[in-house]
């Protein structure tokens, strides 16, 4: 299998700091503090709470049907949504590139992105449950699809990282953790289409942003609150994959370890049975020479 | 504010959870980075 990374270069000047940072990190990390502060910003200063009304004419008083302040959940429950899409998305692609290219490098960003897809996952989950408690009056409601199935999602991606410990071989892992990727790939897009499929069995409504329901500052925070949240997923990434590809070091520095050793040994031996075999035979009797 | 409560709670997990995430991946990083020499890091080497 491949393992080439990323491209050699002759600079080194920061070779002696042992960790997984880099310029690249720098800018990331950077880029989600400034983001995530300005996303906090929009979300409880700039942004009005959900007030709409729905009119039912003359002669009635109008409905609130807005959420009110719980709308601010939202812009983090969408984003982190997002990314857990992305993430299991991403841990897809690589499955598939692991199957067809054989490639360690896939191998580890498909780890990568199913351990941090599996965090958003859950934290997907918890922000829906306690943004539900106030609008749906219930923390959680088993059978409702959208929920159901973002769980089976979780847990398939739990199983996966679980999985994957339980075997030491880097290329039979590769394989076969990429044929439970692709299997929990195939949720991805039921997941999504689920409150579209079943909506007589789930109390999400349809899709917000395509169904157009929010509008100026509301719907661009919630596009800025996945933007941000989708740096802080590659700042997650690069460290992540970073420490796989040390991992795959260790083993692999293990592995020739073990190898020369084994030579040496190998050798050491070889080289002890011809001294034998060569003082044996200085030793013994006088060759026959035929003379007598 | 309404609903105060559930919105430090929601934005609290995220926040806290990413954090203790991220803080884990730098210290995973830095004592595997250790175990490796600066010339099997790649991205020691490079001017990503």
């Amino acid at each position: 299998m491949s393992t080439t990374l990323t491209r050699p270069s002759s600079t080194a000047s920061e070779a002696d700091v042992a960790s997984t940072g880099s310029k690249l990190t720098r800018v990331l990390g950077i880029a989600s503090l400034v983001g995530l502060a300005v996303l906090l910003l929009l979300a409880f200063v700039f942004t009005e709470p959900d007030q709409r009304v729905f009119d039912r004419g003359l002669d009635l008083d109008p409905l609130l049907t807005g959420q009110g302040d719980a709308v601010r959940l939202l812009y983090v429950h969408f984003p982190v949504a997002m990314v857990t899409y992305t993430a299991f998305s991403l841990n897809a692609i690589g499955s598939i590139a692991v199957l067809w290219k054989k490639s360690m490098w896939w191998d580890n960003t498909a780890a990568a992105a199913a351990e941090v897809g599996v965090l958003f996952c859950g934290l997907t989950l918890a922000t829906g449950s306690i943004w539900g408690r106030p609008i749906w009056n219930t923390w959680w409601k088993w059978g409702d699809v959208r929920l159901m199935t973002t769980t089976i999602l979780f847990l398939i991606f739990v199983g996966y990282l679980a999985y994957r410990r339980t075997m030491t071989d880097s290329q039979v892992r590769a394989k076969r953790s990429a044929v439970v990727g692709l299997i929990g790939a195939i949720n991805i897009p039921i997941v999504y289409k689920s409150v579209d499929w079943w909506q007589n069995r789930t109390l999400h409504q349809q899709s917000t942003l395509r169904d157009r329901a929010i509008e100026d500052l509301t719907l661009f925070s919630m596009i800025f609150g996945m933007v941000v949240f989708l740096v802080i997923f590659a700042w997650l990434m690069v460290h992540r994959f970073r420490i796989g590809w040390l991992e795959h070091q260790i083993e692999t520095v293990g592995l020739e370890a073990a190898i020369a050793e084994r030579r040496a040994q190998t050798s050491a031996a070889v080289e002890d049975a011809v001294t034998d075999s060569r003082a044996s035979a200085g030793s013994g009797p006088p060759p026959k020479t035929g003379m007598n | 504010m309404d609903y105060l409560g559930y919105l430090l709670g929601g934005w609290g997990v995220v926040l806290v959870a990413v954090a203790i995430y991220a803080v884990s991946l730098l210290r995973r990083g830095k004592v595997l980075s250790a175990r490796v020499p600066a010339d099997r890091r790649r991205w020691m080497t490079t001017d990503d």
